[in-house]
Order: structure tokens, then sequence, then C-alpha cells
């Protein structure tokens, strides 16, 4: 007999050997030299068989033993579903694919919006549904070592370590094997790979037993079959609620447990697989399901009463003496227990890293997840220890259950807690209505039940008190847990199962018509009830402002760098761009959302997207009647945005005011203070000689006459200064009003020269062309005259030719009446011509006779009288050209 | 000691009313209107005293007093600036160049005679 230390090595090389297959298959899918048959209908089909765990290698014989063949219910519900539901199975699998499903809580938590509370709910209810399964598996694999323990010499063993052993075993094996590597499609080849193996080795392991069982026992077919009749499983005894009830949980448990949901659709690598494996699997669980009864029967009839039927297929053989036999049905427990811990503990750690943990991280981290911290590690970390924590619950769930039960019954509690999550995702594939308010209702209230009727009571007076058992909650006799509105005398199960699904259905159903979903439900409802119309269609990115770098940042934390650097250059040649970085399109976004969803999950890689492309969720066809929030926020802050840019115009119109203001200040400034010094220069010679005349004794005549003279001409310079300062601001001021009247040019001119010529002794010819200067006027006749007259004063006192000469001519050209004045002076120099029109400017202050005011009057007469002055250089001397609308043709 | 003034000032009447002033009070009067010639000029006729008008053709009349302050010898020349601008402003500026007296237009004759007496007594003393 083999000691249990055999046993223990022969185990370790088992897993070293299964650990090497899947690391080999890994190696080959990464380099993508993965042989055909790896990607096969049959891998595919054999990975299924995980639904075939230890409950169904050891405990269906102790069913069959104990129930007669009920037992096939566990086979019958999935082999509905597979033959009569593929369909069914091909939406899922198709909308996994579409939306980068990673786990059963990703895709409800997608479908309702991609709702994170509903995403962590499932989590924690898978948890709690699959907590007894795994436990299940401690306990198959303990009672198979203890078996063999029994005979071993060297006892010692408590069955306590042994559990405990095997749980820290398992976990790290799923550790080793389920968390090698964060896979950015999230498909695990070398697992999957492994777990098909495992099928086989589980499958052969069975058959033998059975074969030995009915040709090396029984001797033959129809003996076995005279056993069977005359043994009471032969007798057709069903309880037809029993059967449907069962066969319903097991095809209900096919679809929503999350290993299964696993391997069937996130390792999915073809749709047309499950076209095979539709007849394929339900052949795989006729042929594992096939030497139940034999097995069962000859047990029965061989074994001392008492002894374990779960344990039949190990012991048959042990007492046969059978030892290589029984080390082979050993190995296919063994198989059974560990395929299913694995990918159990890979999916749940999936959903509680992704949904439990992720979540918290990314708020704890404040926002700022997406540019600190390498997400990769925290994902890897959490997934371990979910693992870790997952094994203790199993542990655990062991110690407080007593580890009594039979394997089956706890396998159905298990199924039940997972068939709680069917009418939200029957619901959600299929009927656009249902929401995510709903589908939170009816799980709590399904789970809920399921807890307190099932669950509960199963763990025994640990956790439920006895007399809530007998006589209720609150004693409420029609809250018993087993009798629940007073209904009794129904089987437990039965009982627990129609409440809570009833319940739950109803429930989702209920809350589903009465609230309103979201505009992004609704979307996400659309695709995935009609996932066949538009498996391409866009999710709505609708953002443009994303930052490219900030998003290639990201995706380096969550895919790996050299991932997310492949990524990034395939998305930008697809686009054709010529930048290092892909365009931050709709299309781009949408496929890295699916990319990043496929390692962290949809609603986190919704929200981690949405940090950083923060554009608005969607809006299309679907979701017509509905104000988006988004719309909302983005309508309140392009407001806000509008009015900050009034604002900051309001304020630049206002600076510019000022700048205005603080400008013409200054200009007033400089001007009182040009006012003052030109008012000042002539008082100061007309104080000092009256003060001469006043107080000098002995002046001569000539003097007294000269000094007089002088006083008189700078009083009439006074004047003069005034009247141009006021006639000057009366212009500027635009108060001046116009006195228009006919006249022609030539009168005009003769008044200005002759009122020029007179008030002053220095000597100016004027040059005039008479017959050129005929031109009808309507204007200003003697603003005009004020124009030519100060021109001409200018000539007389500027012109430093010893002969002065100032010629007037006059044309028309462009509508414009022209009339240019040109002395044979040097001019004015280049450096001054920009000035002159300016208010005190003079070119040459010693030759001054007036303020420097002249010009600037010029220009604004001729401002109000539609035309304007102008200096003209490189007429040979000083030239001025006054132009105005011409009011007609020549005169004569 | 001698009573010799330069005096540089554009506006011709004014130019006549100072020279009439200080002639009749025994000085002798070098009259120029061009600021730019005005720092050659007075080293030349190396005058007692000069008479500056603030804005002045060529050269403002705050630039002659600097350079003249940089010149060895005149430093201590008295120098009376005149002008029509008659802002706080002006006349801080003036005292900063090295001005030694500033007057506002119009002044008084018995102020501008004050005035350079004054000046032309302190300089004797100092």
């Amino acid at each position: 007999m083999a000691s249990l230390n055999v046993l223990a090595f022969v185990c370790l090389a088992y897993v070293a050997f299964l650990f090497f297959i899947a690391f080999w298959a890994d190696r080959m899918a990464t380099r993508g030299k993965s042989a055909a048959w790896m990607r096969s209908p049959l891998i595919y089909t054999l990975s299924l068989s995980i639904y075939c765990t230890a409950w169904t290698f050891y405990g269906a014989v102790g069913y069959a033993a104990r129930s007669g063949l009920e037992f096939v219910t566990i086979y019958l519900g999935p082999s509905l579903v597979m033959i009569c539901w593929w369909w069914g199975l091909r939406k899922l699998v198709r909308i996994g694919r579409s939306q980068r499903i990673t786990s059963i809580a990703d895709l409800l938590s997608s479908r309702y919006g991609k709702s994170n509370l509903l995403a962590a709910g499932v989590t924690i209810l898978a948890v709690i549904g699959v907590t007894p399964y795994i436990s299940l598996q401690l306990q198959s694999v303990t009672l198979s070592f203890a078996i063999f323990a029994e005979a071993d010499p060297l006892r010692g063993y408590n069955e306590t370590s042994i559990v405990f052993w095997v749980a820290a075993g398992l976990a790290v094996f799923a550790i080793l094997f389920g968390t090698r590597n964060l896979n950015a499609n999230e498909r695990h080849h070398g697992v999957v790979t492994a777990v098909a193996l495992e099928a086989i080795v589980k499958l052969a392991a069975l058959l033998a037993v059975g074969i030995f069982v009915v040709w090396g026992i029984a001797g033959g077919v129809g003996e076995t079959l005279a056993r069977i009749d005359a043994s009471r499983i032969g007798q057709w005894n069903v309880d037809g609620s029993r059967w449907a009830t069962i066969t319903f949980l097991a095809a209900a448990a096919f679809i929503c447990l999350p290993r299964m949901f696993q391997v069937m659709v996130v390792e999915n690598e073809d749709e047309r697989h499950l076209r095979i494996a539709s007849w394929a699997f339900p052949l795989y669980l006729l042929l594992i399901s096939m030497f139940v009864v034999p097995i069962a029967v000859v047990g029965l009839d061989l074994l001392p009463a008492g002894s374990n039927p779960d344990m039949f297929v190990l012991t048959v053989p042990l007492q046969q003496g059978q030892q290589g036999l029984a080390m082979l049905s050993f190995l296919g427990g063994f198989s059974s227990a560990t395929s299913m811990v694995i990918v159990a503990a890979m999916a749940l750690s999936t959903m509680v890293s992704n949904h439990i943990v992720m979540p918290v991280w990314l708020r704890l981290q404040n926002r700022q997840a997406s540019v600190s911290g390498d997400v990769r590690d925290v994902v890897l970390l959490s997934r371990r220890v979910s693992i870790a924590v997952i094994m203790a619950l199993g542990y655990f769930y062991y110690h407080l259950s007593g580890g009594a039960a039979a394997l089956a019954a706890i396998g159905l509690i298990s199924f039940a807690g997972v068939a709680q999550l069917l009418p939200a995702l029957v619901g959600g594939l299929f009927w656009r209505g249902a929401t995510r308010s709903g589908a939170l209702a009816g799980l709590t209230v399904g789970f809920a039940i399921w807890l307190y009727t099932m669950m509960l009571p199963a763990l025994g007076g640990g956790l439920l008190p006895e007399h809530i058992l007998r006589h209720g909650l609150f004693g409420l006799s029609w809250l018993r847990p087993e009798a629940l509105f007073g209904i009794e005398g129904l089987d437990p199960t039965v009982h627990a199962v129609m409440w809570s699904m009833s319940l739950n259905a109803l429930v989702f159903c209920l809350v589903s018509l009465m609230s309103f979903p979201s505009p992004l439900e609704r979307l996400q409802g659309a695709q995935f009830v009609n996932v066949f119309d538009h498996s391409a269609g866009p999710r709505g990115w609708t953002g443009s402002v994303a930052q490219c770098e900030d998003l290639m940042i990201m995706s380096q934390r969550i895919l790996g760098a050299t991932e997310a650097q492949a990524f990034f250059q395939r998305e930008r040649m697809r686009q054709g761009g010529r930048g290092p970085l892909p365009e931050p399109t709709p299309a781009f976004l949408e496929r890295l959302e699916r990319e990043l969803s496929a390692s962290i999950g949809a609603a986190a890689a919704h929200a981690m997207i949405g940090q950083i492309a923060g554009g608005s969720s969607v809006s299309v066809a679907d979701l017509l009647a509905v104000a988006d929030e988004t719309a909302q926020m983005l309508e309140y802050s392009s407001r806000l945005e509008t009015q900050s840019a009034e604002l900051s115009a309001t304020a630049r119109k206002l600076r510019e005011t000022n700048e205005k203001l603080t400008q013409i200040s200054e200009q007033k400034d400089a001007f009182l203070s040009q006012v003052s010094h030109e008012l000042r220069t002539p008082m100061t010679s007309i104080r000092a000689f009256s003060e001469i005349l006043r107080d000098a004794g002995q002046l001569s005549p000539q003097e007294q006459r000269r000094y007089a003279g002088i006083i008189h001409d700078e009083t009439l310079r006074l004047t003069r200064l005034l009247n141009d300062l006021l006639d000057l601001s009366v212009l500027e001021s635009g108060q001046v009003s116009l006195n228009i009247t006919a006249g022609t040019l030539t009168e005009v001119l003769d008044h200005a020269v002759a009122t020029a010529l007179a008030g002053s002794e220095m000597p100016l010819t004027v040059r005039r062309s008479p017959e050129a200067e005929g031109f009808r006027l309507s204007s200003d006749l003697d603003r005009l005259a004020q124009v030519f007259i100060n021109l001409i004063a200018n000539a007389q006192k500027y012109c430093d030719a010893e002969q002065p000469e100032l010629t007037v001519s006059a044309s028309v050209s462009g509508g414009r009446l022209h009339i240019v004045f040109t002395d044979n002076g040097s001019g004015v120099p280049a450096d001054a011509q920009q000035m002159i029109f300016e208010k005190f400017a003079r070119v040459s202050p010693e030759r001054a006779g007036g303020a420097g005011l002249g010009l600037a009057i010029c220009r604004e007469v001729m401002q109000r009288l539609g035309g304007d002055v102008s200096y003209l250089p490189g007429h040979g001397g000083g030239a001025f050209r006054v132009s105005l609308p011409a009011a007609g043709e020549k005169a004569a | 000691m001698g009573r010799h003034v330069v005096l540089i000032e554009d506006e011709p009447n004014i130019t006549e009313a100072i020279r009439f002033l200080l002639m009749r009070d025994g000085w002798s009067v070098d009259a120029h209107t061009d600021g730019a010639t005005a720092v050659e000029v007075i080293r030349d006729a190396g005058p007692d005293l000069v008479i500056l008008d603030l804005m002045l053709p060529g050269k403002s009349g705050l630039e002659i007093v600097r350079e003249l302050r940089a010149e060895d010898g005149l430093q201590a020349l008295p120098v009376l600036m005149l002008t029509a601008r008659g802002q706080m402003r002006d006349r801080e500026m003036a005292e900063k160049a090295g001005v030694t007296r500033f007057m506002t237009k119009p002044f008084s004759n018995a102020e501008v005679l004050t005035a350079v007496r004054d000046l032309h007594a302190q300089a004797g003393q100092g």
C-alpha cells in the first residue's frame, strides 16, 4: 500500500508536469507558434469539463448510492444547455469578445451601464456562492488522502492538517498558474491546456475504474445490469420537483459559475468551437457518467455497510488490491479538484481585483491612478492576495460546516447561489428594458433568500440560531428558513430555489419596468441585445481632447510597456498617421478601452480613460429622449467658458480704455505745459519792457518807441495765440458750425493772399495761374481761406530763399480738388515732416513767429471740410497740398 | 573782479531786455541764441556769471549746465537759469544738474538784478 509520502510525491510530480505543460503552452502562445490543436474545438470542449469537479468524480457515485438516478440531473442541466441553448451561449461569447469581457461580474456591470456597484455585488455573491464549492474540493481531496492514510502504517496525520496543507498547496498552485502574468487579452493558454489534460486524466481514470468494475468484478455487462436491477438504485423512483429543480440549477450554474464563464466565454478562441462543443461536451458528460451506477452498485455490494459511498471510486480498487488503479483514480480526483480550484480562483480573483480592489485603490489614489504607480503590480498583487483569501474562505467553510455533509449537498448550495445571477444575465442579453436598478434589486433579494434558506441552515447551529430555524426570524413562523410564507412539506432545496429564483426574477422585472435606465445603460443594453447586428458598433468616446501621451503612460502601466507600445504602434499604422502617437479618435479610444478592460475590467477601464480623455460618454440614436447629465455638465461648462471669455474681453477693453485715458491725460499735461510756456514767453518780454519804461529814468525817445513797439507786438502775439488755442479747441471738440457757401477757388485765393501779405512786412512773391483756378467750390469759404492764409504765412516765415517765392497750383483728379503751395526754400527736414502738423511743433525756433498751432489748425479745418492737408516731400521746397471734394466742373 | 555775463537765450526780445538791465548795472553782456555752441562760448569768454534759458535750440539748458560742471574751473561758475516752464519737476532737475539759481518767467527786473548781484557776491566770497 502506497504511503502518504509516496502519494504526496506523486501529487507534486503530477503538478510539476501540469505546470510544465502550462508553461510550454504559454510560451508557444506568446511566440505566436501555438499549434493548431491548441486552439481546436477539442481543447475548448475538454476545458469545459471543469464543470466536472471532484464532486462529479467522487460525489456522483455517492449521490447515486444515496439517491438513485437523481445524480443524472447534474449532467442533464448542462447537456440541455449545450444542445438546446447553444445559440444563447453564442450570443454570450460574441458579447464577451466584442466587449472584452473578463468575468461574469464584468459582463453584468458592462451590460448595466458599466456599474461598478453591480460588479462588486456580483463579485461578492460569486465569492460567497463558490466558497462552499471550493470547500467541497478540499473535502474530497482530504477524504481521498484519508483513505490512503488509514492504510498507512505511519499514521499521525490528522485531518485538519491535511485540509490545511491541501488548501495551501492549491492556493500556491492557483497563484502560480493563474497570475504568472497579466495577459493583455486575459486568455490563459497554459491553464486551458493543462485543464484539458486534466480532463483527459479524470475521464480516463473514471473509465478505467468503471471498466474494472464491470468486467473485472461484476463479470460483464449482463451481470452488471442484473446487479443494478437487484439494488435499490435500479428502482425508478423519481421525485419530479427535485428533478426539475436540480436540472434547472445545474443548467443555471453551468452558465453562471465564474469558472464556467471563464473557460466558456473568456478563454473562447473561436465562436465556432461552440458548435462542436454543443454535442461533444454532452458526449463527455455521458462518458464520465456512464459507469457511475455500476461503481455505486458494486461498491454497495462489496464494501462493508457504513463506508462512505463518496469514496467508492477509490475504495473499490483498493479493496480489490489494485494499487495502480487506485493511484490513477486518486489522480483523477486530484485533477478534478485542482482544475476546478485553479480556474475558479483565477476567475474570482480577477473579479475581486477588478471590481473591488481596483476601484477602491483608484479612489485612494485620488484619481491620479493614471499617472502614478505601477497598476500592473497592484493588479497582480491584488489577484494573488484574492486567491489566497478565497482559498482561506473555503478552508474556513470546511471547518464551519464540520466537513461532514455529503459532497452533492454542498455542490447544490453553490449552484443555487450562483444561479441567482441568471435573471440579470438572461434579462440583460434579451431584454433591452432591463435596468441596473432591476438587476441590483433582483440579485439582492435572491441572494438574501438563498443565504437565509440555504446557506445558513447548511452551516448548522454555528451561524443560525436554532430557534430561528425552528420558529422563524423574530419568532414569525412564516419566516422560517425552510418554510417561507408557511409553505411546508417541500424538499429544502426545491423550497429555497423556488423562492429565491422566483422572487429574484419577479423583483428584477418589476424594478426594471419601474426604473429608468441611464443613457449608457440603454446604449450598452442595445449593444448586448443586438450584439449580432452591430458587434463593432461604437460605444461613444466623443472626447477629442484626449492626451495621447497620458493614455500611453497609463496603458504601459496596465498592459506593460511592450504590449502598450505595440498596440499604439498598430493603431498609428491603422490611422496612417505620421506622428509618434495615434490620434485620439473615438474609434481608437474605443479599442483602447476594450484592450484595457481585458486587464482591469470594463468599469475601471472606462473610468480611467474617462479621467484622461475627459470626453462625455455617448449620446446616439438610442438616447433621443434622455437629457444626459454629462451633456448638461458640458453645456454648463461651455456656458461658463463663454462667460469667462466675455469677462476677459471686457477686461481687455477696460485695459485698453484705461491706457487710452492715461495717454490722453499725459497729452493734456503736455499740452498745458506747452500752453504755459507759449504764454509766459511773450509775457516775460512785456513785463520786462514795461518795467523798463516805468523805472528807467533816461530813455531816448527812440528807445521808448522801440520798447513800446515790442510790448505791442508781444501783446498781439499773445492775442494770436489765444485766438488760435480757442479756434483749435472749438475745431477739435467738433462744435464748429460750418457756413457752407458757393464760390470759386480764385476768389478764396485772392482773399487769402491779400490778407496774408497785408499782415506782414516780410517779402514774398506769390505765383498763381489764374486760368487753372476757376473751380467752383461749395464749402466754408472763410475756413478754407484761413487754411490758405496759414500756409502762405508759413512760407513767409520759414522760406529761407533769398528771393522767397510761393507757387500756387490747382487740379482735379479722382473727384477731388488739389491745391498745392510750393515755395523755393529748403523745405521741411525729413525727420520733422511727421510732426509739423502736431500742436506746438516748430521746426526752427529762431525764426518762429507763431506758437506752432497753424498747421494743427489747418489739419483740423480740412478734416471738418471733408478734405485734408499734407506735406509733399521732394518738390524742391516746402510743398503743402490741400485737397477737398470737388464740387463740380470748372466755372469758366 | 570783473562783471562779465554770458547770456544764452533764444527769444530776442527777452535778450534785449536783460542786456539793457545788466548793462545799466555795469555789466558787459555777451548774448547768444544757440545751445549747441554755448559751452564753447562760455569756456572762451570766461564769464563771471552765466544766464541760461532752459529750452534752447540745439542743446537744452540742463545739458549745458551738466557739461559745464564736468569741466575744470567751471564747477563753481554761477549759473542763473530762466525758464517759461515753471513746474517743480523742472526746478528739481535743474538743481540736480548744478544750476545755482532757478527763475521762472515772467520775472520782474528787480528780481533778476538782485539774483545776479547775489550770485556774483557769493562767488566772490567763495
